[in-house]
């Protein structure tokens, strides 16, 4: 899985295997910071306090 | 008793029977928990499987999971990327069901290796060249998208959402769902196909055999497609039963008509190529290694072509041409008739691209084997079910899963 | 274009097997069993569980008397290359715990490496690997009989014939004492081949033309390995799984047997290619 472990080649395949892997995990990854940080920052304005909808 | 729980406006049994229903399922739930315990400790002697069957009924149970819990994806890909609005009223239950089916998934797959506890070597050391390394890392990249679009209709509960910072994320992880949307359709492409492609290329066996382009068998994109066409119809057979057993209405007519009909196209879609493909095996990939398409069905006692009969007509195109005719659709029996086949269909498939792989002979002097799956086996792959019940139990009672129910039953 | 150069020095380890010769005694069995730690069940009549690397086949032409044939074959691991490498096992392997050597031409089993998901052994048509479904037992006194050199296998994983890769490493080790690097023929030589009282197995180097097996075999590298030899098959060649173990008959059905062929084809063209 890593460039370290013995098996691993820098070859074609690698690379668009574990570059797609690294995108996808990326996009999950910040994707989920955006919200966790925004929704701290919105508690902290408090937003959605009380009765909300 | 749990009323302070219970969305706003909605009518839910008493919690004595809720409970009684639990408590049911639960027993089938520890009965298939003690048969994995049983798995575990003694290891795989406990099942049926020999040297010819390396792969067997959980291997069968996990793509057919993941077949059925396509509709997930492809739902969100139609509700989010293709901007199909009235579909939001149905993914909510989508998301659920394909939330049960991968993460019973890889349940099966933790009990089905020979060393469980060396389950993390398929990620660190790799072979990217192997299909099922696609589906590991696919499967759990996609398993926690999921839980990522799930999260937020558990926040969405009574209680919980009157904690600010609770309502505050449900609603920022929805604001950006359609970018998990989008990644977990493309993870899903890549394992829905890759769980193809395991059967596909596996040119010592020429049952399973397929030709493709680059490095894919056909096999892949014909499953992603079978995924996608096949999914949906899980989904509406599901919200069917429990539109039944609830005894409500839950969604309403025009967005039940819509998946069918998109199912209805990716299905037929897919059935022609799928056709294409048995033709083009019978008459070209097989023969070339000197098997004539009837040498795969006979001389035994259960894989005749019937099988095949079933999986292409019966559970596939009878299904595909009521879902395409508005009649069809519109009639609630024909409808349900319909996507149960389908889920047949899609189920016989997984199978025989399994089962009937292993049982098949390639060497001349080798004989058909047949194989009876053991009771621990059959515990195991009841255990998802039994789980599966219980969690949508529990979502529909507590969570607003159906955001046209109060509408419906007011 | 790496592996072309290694191609010269790269030997290429295989069998051919006269079954003209084989009698079926299951010498080559036991010899592998014994020599590889290979662990039996108490009860082994169910051989769907039980594990040999080298297994007897019986096969019969189907006619009655007097035309009434039988043929005996042993079946090791083929060691199969398929296209350069991509043997039919190999490839599927999601945890690089199986894998091809290129410069002996060896399928290795790497069994502390391999979780047993036997992905590896739907792949195989010829039903080389088997998997561990319990932990292996040896009768307290045969303990001590077991060999040294291979380490036993766990419960759960897969394994297969090695081509007594550890005879290999052996030969190699005393060889570089010496200061050669290559091998004479006997030096390296498996079990099954040793103990087989017919001498119906031979094994070599196949890209050695000095080696028996070349010369029986007449392999020819450019189409994949095919036997040269009009007596010499292998077991379904079709598929292209391009094996390493070769077979030799005089008898037709017998060549017959090793592959599928279509009722109408005419299989001696299609043997001769
Ligand atoms: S005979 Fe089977 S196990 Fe041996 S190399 Fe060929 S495919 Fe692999
Ligand atoms: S059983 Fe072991 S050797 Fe075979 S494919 Fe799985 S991890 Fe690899």
């Amino acid at each position: 899985m890593f460039p370290f472990s013995f098996e691993w080649i820098w070859d074609l395949s690698h690379m668009i295997f574990m570059g797609g892997l690294v995108y996808a995990l990326t996009i999950i990854g910040i994707g989920m910071t955006y919200c966790i940080l925004k929704t701290v920052v919105d508690t902290m304005h408090g937003k959605g306090g009380g009765q909300q909808h | 008793m749990d009323s302070a729980l219970i969305p706003e406006g909605v009518k839910r049994c008493s919690f004595g029977k809720f409970a009684i229903g639990i408590i049911i399922f639960g027993g089938v739930l520890l009965w298939g928990v003690y048969a994995m315990l049983l798995i575990w400790l003694k290891g795989l002697n406990q099942t049926n499987m020999n040297d010819y069957y390396g792969f067997a009924l959980w291997i069968w149970a996990d793509l057919g999971v993941i077949a059925l819990g396509g509709g997930a994806f492809f739902t969100g890909l139609l509700r989010y990327v293709i901007g199909k609005d009235e579909l939001k009223n149905i993914i909510n239950y989508a998301v659920l069901i394909g939330f049960i089916c991968y993460s019973s998934a890889l349940l099966i797959l933790a009990i089905d290796v020979g060393q469980p506890l060396r389950s993390w070597f398929i990620f660190w050391h790799a072979n990217v060249h192997s299909m099922l390394t696609e589906v590991a890392f696919c499967l759990s990249c996609y398993f926690a998208v999921l839980t990522i679009e799930y999260i937020p209709l558990i926040l969405e509960n009574r209680q919980i959402n009157k904690v600010p910072f609770f309502h505050n994320l449900a609603h920022n992880m929805h604001e950006v769902m359609a970018i998990f949307a989008a990644t977990g359709a493309f993870l899903s492409f890549f394992h829905q196909g890759s769980l193809g492609g395991v059967a596909g290329v596996l040119y010592g066996r020429p049952f399973a055999f397929r030709e493709g382009i680059f490095i894919w068998p056909w096999t892949f994109f014909l499953f992603t497609w079978s995924a996608a066409a096949y999914g949906p119809c899980f989904t509406l057979f599901i919200t069917r039963l429990t539109e039944k057993i609830s005894g409500k209405k839950l969604v309403k007519q025009n967005v039940i008509d819509l998946l069918a009909k998109i199912s209805g196209w990716t299905m037929g879609t897919y059935l022609i190529a799928k056709i294409i493909d048995t033709w083009y095996w019978a008459s070209v990939s097989a023969p070339a290694r000197g098997f004539n398409l009837i040498d795969f069905y006979s001389n035994n006692p259960f894989y005749g072509i019937w099988i095949l009969i079933a999986e292409i007509v019966v559970c596939g195109i009878i299904p595909a041409l009521i879902l395409l005719t508005p009649k069809g659709r519109n009639n609630s029996t024909l409808l349900f008739t319909a996507v149960s086949l389908a889920c047949i269909g899609v189920l016989l498939n997984r199978w025989v691209m399994v089962l009937q792989v292993m049982a098949m002979p390639v060497m001349t002097f080798d004989n058909w084997v047949m194989y009876i799956p053991s009771w621990q086996e059959v515990a195991t792959t009841i255990l998802p079910v039994a789980y599966g019940i219980i969690l949508v139990m529990i979502s529909f009672r507590y969570l607003p899963i159906f955001p046209q129910e109060r509408e419906l039953n007011s | 274009m790496k592996e072309e150069g290694k191609h010269k020095k790269a030997k290429k380890y295989g069998m051919v097997i006269n079954l003209d010769e084989c009698t079926g005694c299951g010498a080559c069995m036991v010899a592998c069993m014994a020599e590889n730690n290979v662990p039996f069940k108490e009860d082994e009549s169910n051989k769907l569980d039980s594990i040999t690397w080298m297994r007897v086949y019986k096969l019969t032409n189907g006619k009655s008397y007097p035309e009434a044939d039988i043929c005996y074959l042993p079946r090791p691991c083929m060691h199969c290359e398929g296209h350069n490498g991509h043997s039919p096992c190999v490839s599927v392997c999601p945890a690089t715990a199986t894998d091809y050597n290129h410069d002996t031409g060896i399928v290795s089993q790497i069994y502390t490496r391999c979780f047993g998901c036997r992905y590896c052994m739907g792949a195989c048509p010829y039903h080389a690997r088997y998997f561990n479904w319990w932990d292996p037992v040896w009768p307290e006194e045969s303990t001590k009989y077991l060999s040294p050199n291979v380490s036993p296998r766990m419960r759960g994983i897969v394994e297969k014939c090695s081509f007594c890769f550890h005879r290999y490493q052996l030969a190699m080790d005393k060889a570089y004492l010496e200061g050669r690097t290559v091998l004479e023929e006997n030096e390296y030589q498996t079990s099954c081949t040793q103990a087989c009282p017919a001498g119906a197995i031979t094994f070599g180097d196949l890209n050695n033309p000095d080696h028996k097996v070349h010369q029986l075999a007449k392999p020819d590298n450019k189409h994949g390995g095919r036997p040269g030899n009009t007596n010499v098959f292998r077991l379904l060649e079709r598929l292209g799984t391009n094996p390493k173990v070769y077979y030799m008959s005089s008898r037709e059905w017998v060549r017959r047997a090793g592959d599928n062929y279509l009722d109408d084809e005419d299989f001696a063209k299609n043997h001769r290619h």
